[in-house]
């Protein structure tokens, strides 16, 4: 007797373990909208993205002290390039911010030029990376010096091709939206787009900081 | 220059074990695709499979992938016992460079390619069922991830006949792994062929952890989905915080051995302590996303073979959350022998312990489920009471060896191999086929043989046990893991008395195929036609068997936990079925080559890039690239099922359903 009244007790009481309430849940309506879904999924594969970065992170920070008798960071960094290249990252990304101001207008002229503006400055960015990297390799600093090098030039190396992999991505949905406007389609690619741009802006923060500003203060 | 490092050379030519094998398994499989092609099945699978995007289908492809690849894992392992048996003071049958490619192909085999597919295949399976959703979130992708995993499979399976496998373990430590000590190709297969796979895992991680989250029926609120769910939930986050950090471990050993960095060599500052640090910290919470949808299998099946909710559902839920947080912080007692410090090994030690708590919650669980139930021995619940009694004994020599001291001693002996073997078969392989016994009928419409079913867990349990007890003896004997030969007289009969009960392993495998073979071809005495066949109580059980493509005619509306045993009371107290529901047309994603034609670019791509073969390499990336942005650009993504369509096939549903509120119809 006393059991059954303790458990319709619990079933009662919200608060309780063994709470069996009925009836929908009022934070529950069921499936999400697609645009939700795919935003959310695509920031899950943003997340395990950083965790990616994190063990190149980690591999920089055990081996940063690696010289093999080579070169240290503080002898090579050109700090000013690297300035100018976080520069027109960071540029960049404004103007994607742009964009999706001009996706949001559904203005197609200035979505195009904006994303225009996005993909151009991340290709200057690329460019001084290659030309920082060439160097480096030319005055015998390459990744097969030693272990610091090794995990700079991958840390590094690794950011700069997601760059690529995003200017790919970038040219591919321009053409989509010339061919196809502003279907919900492509404004929910267009969203991850923005998402992923912002997200290496990120990792270049912990780059610029961890691999730079600290590699020419040590 | 053409093809790179790839010459005659590289087929076992002198080699009569490989070159048997392979020959035997290229006959096989050309077999096959004349027997497809005679029978003209093509279109059908292609159609049908191949190009599918539905969940259940991708689901039941990954088991089938696992279960093959289970043949290929054992095939190692049973020469891997005979060999031992046989190699004391003697060279037995297998050369050293052989048997070093088995052991690790055995282990890279079993966990990637079997263990995995096993679960991720379940998970796929059922999950969306059971949440009363119509499909995972991204279907094409989740193609994608199957096919990616078929890549790794097949590049692991080429270089049994083209060029060789690792020899450096399942997981390939350096700067043995390193191009200076292994200059072979078959490093270079063990990385890409798992590379691949694990991008397939990744984006698999990534699609369920979504659907989990994000497409729940309405009213299936977090504390109202079924354990299975939260244990792939915690399972599928595991998978997208650790597989990452594999794919960057793997990437610096790439690049060690392809460009000449120096991540983990043991010159110009490198760091092979590093790379096991790294590898750990992917693989310990890789036990973890095995096991817990394993505990999610068993906790459904002992609670419907038992007719009584699950007990402890919410402590349930904390546990396998709490597994979830701290799977991340043991990884360090893989290597407490690597010199870390007693502080270190301390703290390790203790987390690894505290681990076994939630485990313990959970066995507590499910044996008061269990408790004061009706329990139904059928072939499922046999599997979770072989698992429970076998895992406990796993569990505590695991934690013995959480003591550091106690693991210098035990440290790479048989022992810990007895160990794992004790988890993983008795907790993965066990939940693998439970689940394949509970769930084999709402995937195709009709139960498996039981006597063979049961037959099959006989051998495998008394199999197990006599397999490995005897390696635990011997781990405590002083006998290290991966001797080709040793020269101890007293070792000898305990590898003998291992090697019977890998026969009798075998013998439970060939239950298992015989039990597939007589249950399809005796289908008809074992027919599911109400979709309920154990009297369960989750959604899946509410559909038919098997579930039509869009899973509910209409998406169910859930009142309390246990969704379909509070639906089905109801509708049998009152002795008639729910109201007839209004129906909708329903729009589902169309089938595409997509994931197919990707992975074939991916293979070719691996395959390139292991023999070295640059232009391929090139086409190949092209060529994936090319495949998704075709997928990008077509216009039609999805079919509509009329609604006329949806109402006849529910009342189909709802006709054979009589019996169930109405038993006196069953007769």
């Amino acid at each position: 007797m006393s059991a059954a009244t303790s458990t319709a007790a619990a079933a009662q009481n919200p608060h309780r373990l063994g709470y069996r309430g009925l009836g929908p849940h009022p934070s529950d309506h069921g499936r999400s909208p697609k645009r939700i879904i795919v935003g959310y999924g695509f920031w899950i594969f943003l997340l395990s993205d950083f965790v990616m970065f994190s063990g190149f992170f980690a591999a920089f920070a055990v081996l940063s002290g690696a010289n093999a008798g080579g070169p240290s960071g503080r002898e090579l960094f050109d700090i000013h390039n690297i300035g100018v290249e976080t520069g027109c990252l960071l540029l960049s990304s404004v103007a994607c911010g742009m964009a999706s101001l001009a996706v949001d207008a559904r203005n197609a002229v200035w979505t195009q030029l904006m994303l225009m503006v996005t993909g151009l400055l991340g290709l200057v960015f690329i460019v001084l990376e290659v030309r920082e990297f060439s160097g480096l390799i030319d005055q015998g600093a390459g990744p097969q010096r030693s272990a610091f090098l090794s995990s700079f030039f991958a840390l590094v190396g690794c950011h700069g091709l997601h760059v690529s992999a995003g200017l790919l991505w970038l040219g591919t949905m321009m053409a989509q939206i010339y061919a196809k406007g502003f279907t919900p389609n492509m404004i929910r690619r267009f969203m991850c787009f923005s998402l992923f741009w912002h997200a290496l802006d990120i990792i270049w923060v912990g780059v610029f900081t961890v691999v730079y500003l600290m590699g020419v203060a040590r | 220059m053409l093809l790179g490092k790839l010459s005659l050379d590289a087929l076992p030519l002198h080699e009569p074990i490989p070159l048997i094998t392979s020959i035997v398994l290229v006959l096989g499989i050309l077999g096959i695709l004349a027997w497809i092609t005679a029978k003209g099945s093509w279109p059908y699978l292609w159609n049908e499979w191949i190009t599918s995007v539905d969940h259940k289908r991708i689901g039941v492809m990954y088991f089938m992938l696992g279960f093959v690849m289970l043949l290929r894992g054992f095939s190692d392992a049973i020469m891997m016992r005979a060999q031992q048996a046989l190699a004391y003071n003697a060279p037995g049958y297998l050369p050293p460079e052989h048997y070093d490619q088995i052991f690790s192909a055995h282990g890279s085999i079993m966990i990637f390619f079997v263990a995995m597919p096993f679960m991720i295949g379940l998970m796929n399976f059922v999950v969306p069922l059971q949440i009363g959703a119509r499909d995972v979130a991204f279907p094409t992708f989740n193609s994608v991830s199957l096919w990616l995993t078929a890549t790794g499979v097949l590049l692991a399976n080429v270089s049994l006949a083209v060029g060789e496998f690792a020899r450096t373990g399942w997981l390939a430590y350096p700067p043995l792994s390193e191009l200076k000590f292994s200059p072979g190709v078959g490093v270079d297969y063990y990385l890409w062929s798992l590379q691949l796979s694990g991008i397939g895992t990744l984006m698999s991680g990534i699609n369920l952890v979504t659907t989990i989250l994000k497409m729940r029926a309405p009213g299936m609120s977090y504390t109202r989905m079924p354990v299975f769910c939260w244990t792939a939930l915690a399972s599928n986050l595991l998978i997208v915080a650790a597989f990452p950090i594999l794919t960057a471990t793997f990437a610096m050993l790439l690049l060690d051995r392809y460009l000449g960095f120096h991540f983990f060599t043991n010159n110009f500052g490198g760091n092979p302590m590093m790379y096991i640090n790294l590898i750990w910290a992917w693989g310990h919470p890789e036990v973890y996303i095995l096991i817990l949808p394993a505990f999610g299998v068993f906790s459904e099946v002992i609670s419907t073979f038992s007719g009584k909710p699950l007990f402890g559902y919410r402590s349930m839920v904390a546990a396998t959350m709490a597994i979830c947080i701290l799977s991340f912080m043991v990884w360090l007692h893989h290597f407490f022998t690597m010199g870390a410090g007693a502080d270190v090994n301390g703290f390790f030690g203790i987390m690894t312990m505290i681990i076994a708590v939630p485990t313990g919650v959970k066995v507590f669980n499910w044996l008061f489920t269990m408790y004061g139930g009706r329990i139904r021995f059928e072939v499922p619940i046999l599997w979770a009471i072989g698992f429970m009694v076998t895992f406990v004994i796993g569990g505590m020599t695991g934690v013995l060896m959480a003591v550091p001291p106690v693991d210098f001693v035990l440290h790479n002996s048989l022992f810990l191999i007895a160990h794992f073997h004790n988890v993983v078969i008795g907790g993965v392989v066990f939940g693998a086929f439970a689940g394949y016994t509970y769930w084999f009928p709402k995937a195709f419409g009709f139960r498996l043989h039981e006597g063979l079913g049961k037959a099959a867990f006989w051998f495998w349990l008394i199999g197990f046990y006599v397999a490995f007890m005897p390696l635990y003896v011997l781990g405590l004997m002083g006998m290290t893991r991966r001797m080709q030969h040793y020269d101890v007289a007293d070792w000898q009969p305990w590898l003998i008395v291992a090697a019977c009960g890998a026969v009798l392993i075998l013998c439970g495998i060939i239950c298992h195929i015989a039990q597939l073979v007589v249950s399809i071809r005796t289908r008809a005495q074992r027919m599911d036609d109400t979709g309920d066949p154990w009297d369960g109580r989750t959604l899946e059980w509410s559909t038919t068997s098997p579930p039509p493509a869009f899973n509910f005619a209409v998406v169910p509306d859930v009142r309390g936990e246990e969704a379909y045993w509070g639906a089905k009371r109801k509708a049998i107290q009152a002795g008639r079925l729910a109201e007839e529901p209004k129906y909708e047309a329903i729009e589902m994603p169309r089938n595409s080559p997509t994931g197919f034609v990707a992975a074939f670019f991916a293979t070719i791509t691996g395959f390139a890039l292991i023999w070295h073969i640059w232009w391929m390499v090139l086409m190949g990336l092209f060529g994936a690239f090319a495949t998704f942005v075709a997928f990008a650009w077509r216009d039609v993504e999805e079919f509509e099922v009329p609604a006329e369509e949806v109402a006849r096939m529910d009342r189909e549903r709802r006709q054979a359903r009589l019996v169930i509120v109405n038993p006196e119809l069953r007769a």
